[in-house]
């Protein structure tokens, strides 16, 4: 085991070298290489692990950092091999996708030379204990999904989104660094175990705060709203397959990342899942309320995910409060239902940013408005789309809806011996889970028929529209046949996950589940048995159709048009006709710009309308307090006056200053040591 | 089993009935009981028109559709015999195959790239999101009484007794048939006799489908209705024997067709503005049902 994580770095600088020596064109295969087999070793230990095995490894480290401890549990071994299947199909896809900007040899270099850094520094951060180590792994992560993020940088646009994704992944850093330097200080240790001794030996209010401390840093990672604004900028800059990772395992290992606090820190967990599910239902209902307004693809792809990480969230609220009650069952439901649900999103996520990549590449526009009519000439990334679609808007027979329904069953457990004041709460989280799966529905019935069915709705984009090349096709089969695997067998992916819920809860409690007849498993063959009626249902009727109809006359007419014969394409519905009257009922909650010249008089001349949405959390919580801080900022641009001069003699102002504080802070202290004798 | 055979024979009728009640409303003697179901067997064997701007997505929806309707169909329950499918937490599953199947039949709209049918869509789509948590309210709540999540161990471990048992079985079947009005598009939210296409919901989004697939889409309307009226007679039937229980579910459905049919002689349609707001309101009654469960739990402290 240890021979092979050490491998992995050698294997990771070994292509990184090749890489300077193949000719362009071929970069691509050899950052995947490192890809594939890294993912091969570190997938083989999970595995391994999952099997019952321990892997832990203590590495010297340095003086600073003290031991460094590699841990792979049951935990870390369930998020290796969901990186490592998006790593694989994105990185497959990404050769094919890349090949459009081949005449970018130096960016490309640059591309690919970091991607496999981001799947390595991902797997590190996962298995690392040492809090230390794990910040330096974590600002390798951020960083290289910055460069990977400003690849098309030379538009301003994008280079604006990659830097507010920086900063806010700095942000993010700022709370993880307060965490560990606090307990650096209390026990003088970065290893991981400090943080359960310090926890077990502290109040509740410390704890708490701990824990929130960390929380604020992995939610900025993970996109918890008020959390998130960076995201519906960052994922439509990246290009296509950077933004399925991202949103298929950037922002997971922010729910890592709670889920391993969870496990570290003792507190008081009731409080730690009222927390967790009142954020989480905000943001599961404001994201994907916002998406539903959204005119770009990528961006409305974006705030699902916000969407989705609400809804992991949830999960893992439910397990929480199973912790504070010590209510296994429920334990069991939460975390199985999160986990379940980070590896479903991260494959349906991935497919759909896939798919609108070679929407994209085709027809050089994200804004769906423009969109239509791609069914005919795009059947298999429709169809790939729609499969998507489905599972994220979590209908049976597909994933989404094992992972939710599993939640659904544990709220409801939670529910039936819950007191008053929590009972409201609960009816809440419920209502909140039903309301995004119906704005789901909304809103991917919108993208789906706006960008792919009807006519084209742009007249004058005359491109030749192609299907992608059949090898790019393979990776999205592949995600789309472990989409419809889990929806239609989840028994199967519920058994090797008991293993990672087994950490959360009592182990004991967990083996007796692994018979055939309990709660949870039992369920999943039922699941899985109306999942195949359905699939039965849908061919049978489909088979008698075909056999009766294939004898009867069929015709091809225009659309009916109810009386109107000169029907054009414009006429079509759009995305924001088909949104109107939603966005009327929730103007309170939605931000939309409008700039709008009305048709007035009897004889109208030119007319318009065009709509914005914007982001209301965003527009306050980061528009308005930076407009703060530039018009006081900005009363000191005087010092930015461009002349070296003035620049060297502020360098040497602040050196003298430097010089100067010890002999001020002895003046301060004799002035105050004199009024002392006065 | 036995519920999904009594629906099938209730679907069979249901509309007819509508439809009768209706026409003698108006004082018209109206077609037969049958009617309907002539219908659609004289569409299954007619040939059929395709919008050229349509695909296969248009072509399969109306299958899926049927089929989500019937999956729905084979959980439900019928007194002390289970659906064919029964399983805690099925009422989940019945919600979300539901909406399966309206996810195609919404797409299989927008599929044909008219805008009347767009406009359709849109309101289906919104109209049926507002719908869904008065449903589920209803059922976890029930649940919440009995300490089960199956439908079928729900309304046979209902036993009405106390004033507030009724009120909620009350309120409960008002809910239900509320919601059999929005899911089959009938008059207070949408009015599918109407003359103009601007103010249709379902009638709207199915303009362009005939033949086959248009005898699909009644099928699954006509279940659609029986489905919802097996749940509510399930409200009340408990476990009492079967040769009480059969004629008391055609009975209540009977009357529930002659309702409905009565509803839409005499009441006119809602604007369509005001729809969220009528829907939101059956949240609240599903929210006053919870309270009242509260309180026969004992909860209320």
């Amino acid at each position: 085991m240890e021979v092979m994580l050490g491998i992995m770095p050698a294997l990771l600088v070994l292509s990184q070298i090749f890489i300077f020596f193949v000719s362009s064109p071929k970069r691509g295969y050899f950052a995947y290489l490192p890809i594939v087999l890294n993912s091969i070793l570190s997938s083989y230990i999970a595995v391994w692990v999952l099997l019952g095995n321990q892997a832990e490894f203590t590495l010297s480290g340095s003086y600073i950092t003290g031991p460094i401890g590699i841990q792979i549990d049951a935990l870390s071994a369930w998020f290796i091999l969901v990186f490592n299947f998006t790593f694989l199909t994105g990185g497959f896809y990404g050769i094919f996708y890349m090949e459009s900007y081949s005449d970018r040899v130096n960016n490309l270099l640059l591309h690919w030379l970091v991607f496999p850094v981001l799947h390595f520094s991902l797997l590190t951060i996962i298995i690392l204990q040492n809090t230390l180590a794990f910040l330096v792994a974590w600002e390798v992560m951020a960083i290289s999904a910055f460069v990977l993020v400003i690849f098309e940088g030379s538009k301003p646009v994008n280079l604006k989104a990659g830097l507010n994704y920086l900063i806010q992944s700095h942000v993010s850093v700022i709370f993880i660094t307060i965490a560990v330097l606090w307990i650096y200080f209390r026990t003088s240790s970065f290893d991981f175990s400090a943080i359960s001794t310090f926890t077990k030996n502290t109040n509740e209010a410390q704890t708490l705060l701990l824990f929130l401390m960390f929380f604020l840093g992995f939610a900025l990672k993970a996109g918890f709203v008020p959390f998130h604004t960076w995201l519906p900028y960052a994922h439509p800059a990246a290009p296509s397959h950077v933004s399925g990772i991202m949103s298929g395992v950037l922002i997971k290992i922010g729910i890592y990342g709670i889920l391993r606090m969870i496990l570290l820190i003792h507190t008081n967990y009731l409080v730690l899942g009222y927390f967790i599910l009142a954020i989480s239902i905000i943001t599961g209902v404001y994201g994907v309320m916002l998406a539903i307004i959204q005119h770009n693809l990528k961006r409305l792809l974006a705030y699902h995910s916000i969407e989705n990480i609400g809804i992991i969230g949830i999960g893992i609220g439910v397990g929480c409060i199973g912790l504070g009650l010590n209510n296994n069952i429920l334990i069991t439901l939460g975390f199985a239902g999160a986990l379940l649900h980070t590896l479903n999103h991260s494959l349906f996520k991935s497919l759909l940013f896939f798919t609108s990549g070679n929407v994209y590449s085709v027809t050089h526009t994200l804004n769906i408005e423009s969109l239509g009519g791609l069914v005919k000439k795009m059947p298999h990334t429709s169809l790939l789309f729609l499969v998507a679609a489905l599972a994220i808007t979590g209908l049976p027979p597909f994933n989404g809806f094992v992972s939710e329904f599993l939640i659904y069953i544990g709220l409801f457990e939670w529910l039936s011996y819950a007191k008053l004041s929590t009972l409201i709460f609960g009816i809440i989280v419920v209502l909140a889970l039903v309301l995004i799966g119906g704005f789901a529905l909304i809103c991917f019935t919108k993208a789906f028929s706006v960008v792919f069915l009807g006519e084209e709705r742009n007249s004058h984009s005359n491109v030749h529209i192609n299907e992608a090349p059949k090898a790019s096709l393979v990776p999205l089969y592949l995600i789309a046949s472990l989409i419809v695997a889990i929806g239609v067998f989840p028994k199967i992916f519920i058994n090797v996950l008991l293993k990672p819920t087994s950490l959360f809860a009592n182990p004991n409690f967990i083996s007796s589940l692994s018979g055939t007849e309990s709660i949870p498993v039992n369920l999943m063959s039922a699941i899985s048995l109306s999942a195949l009626m359905f699939i039965g249902f849908v061919v049978l009727i489909w088979g008698i159709r075909w056999l009766i109809t294939r004898e009867v006359k069929k015709t091809m007419h225009v659309t009916w048009g109810c009386g109107y014969v000169e029907p054009n394409k414009r006429m079509q519905y759009t995305a924001s006709s088909f949104v109107k009257s939603y966005a009327k009922l929730f103007k309170m909650v939605l931000l939309i710009f409008k700039h709008e010249k009305p048709v007035e008089k009897v004889f109208p001349v030119t007319a318009q309308y065009e709509s914005h949405p914007y982001d209301r959390i965003e527009h306050g919580l980061i528009d308005k307090p930076i407009r703060g801080f530039k018009s006081i900022l900005g009363k000191l641009t005087f010092l930015q006056n461009g002349r070296l001069q003035l620049y060297i003699l502020y360098g040497i102002v602040f050196i003298g200053l430097l010089l100067v504080v010890p002999v001020i802070t002895e003046w301060i202290i004799r002035f105050f040591e004199v009024l002392k004798q006065i | 089993m036995l519920s999904t055979l009594l629906i099938i024979v209730t679907a069979i009728f249901f509309t007819g009935i509508i439809n009768r009640t209706k026409s003698i409303a108006s004082g018209r003697k109206g077609p037969g009981v049958l009617q309907p179901i002539k219908d659609v067997i004289r569409l299954f064997r007619k040939g059929s028109v395709y919008s050229k701007t349509t695909s296969w997505i248009f072509q399969l929806a109306p299958t899926v559709y049927l089929a989500s309707v019937i999956m729905a169909m084979m959980v439900v329950p019928f007194g002390k015999s289970k659906g064919i499918i029964s399983f805690n937490g099925d009422f989940i599953f019945f919600a979300y195959v539901l909406a399966m199947g309206k996810f195609f039949s919404i797409i299989g709209a927008m599929d044909t790239g008219s805008s009347f049918e767009g406009m359709g869509a849109s309101r289906e789509a919104l109209f049926s999101m507002f719908a869904e948590p008065a449903f589920f309210i209803l059922m976890g709540s029930l649940a919440m009484l009995t300490g089960n999540t199956s439908f079928q161990q729900i309304f046979a471990n209902l036993h009405l007794g106390s004033y507030i048992t009724y009120a909620v079985g009350a309120l409960g079947a008002f809910v239900l048939l509320m919601l059999a009005m929005i899911e089959n598009s009938r008059m207070p939210i949408d009015d599918p006799k109407t003359h103009l296409e601007l103010t249709m919901i379902h009638e709207v989004m199915i303009l362009d489908n005939s033949g086959f697939d248009l005898g699909l889409i009644l099928t699954a309307g006509y279940l659609k209705f029986a489905i919802y009226g097996a749940l509510i007679v399930n409200l009340f039937i408990g476990t009492i024997s079967y040769e009480y229980a059969i004629p008391a579910f055609f009975l209540i459905q009977f009357l529930l067709a002659v309702f409905m049919g009565l509803i839409e002689s005499f009441m006119a349609r809602f604007r369509m503005n005001h729809n969220p707001q009528f829907i939101l309101t059956l949240t609240s009654v599903a929210l006053l049902i919870f309270f009242g469960v509260l309180t026969l739990v004992g909860k209320f402290v």
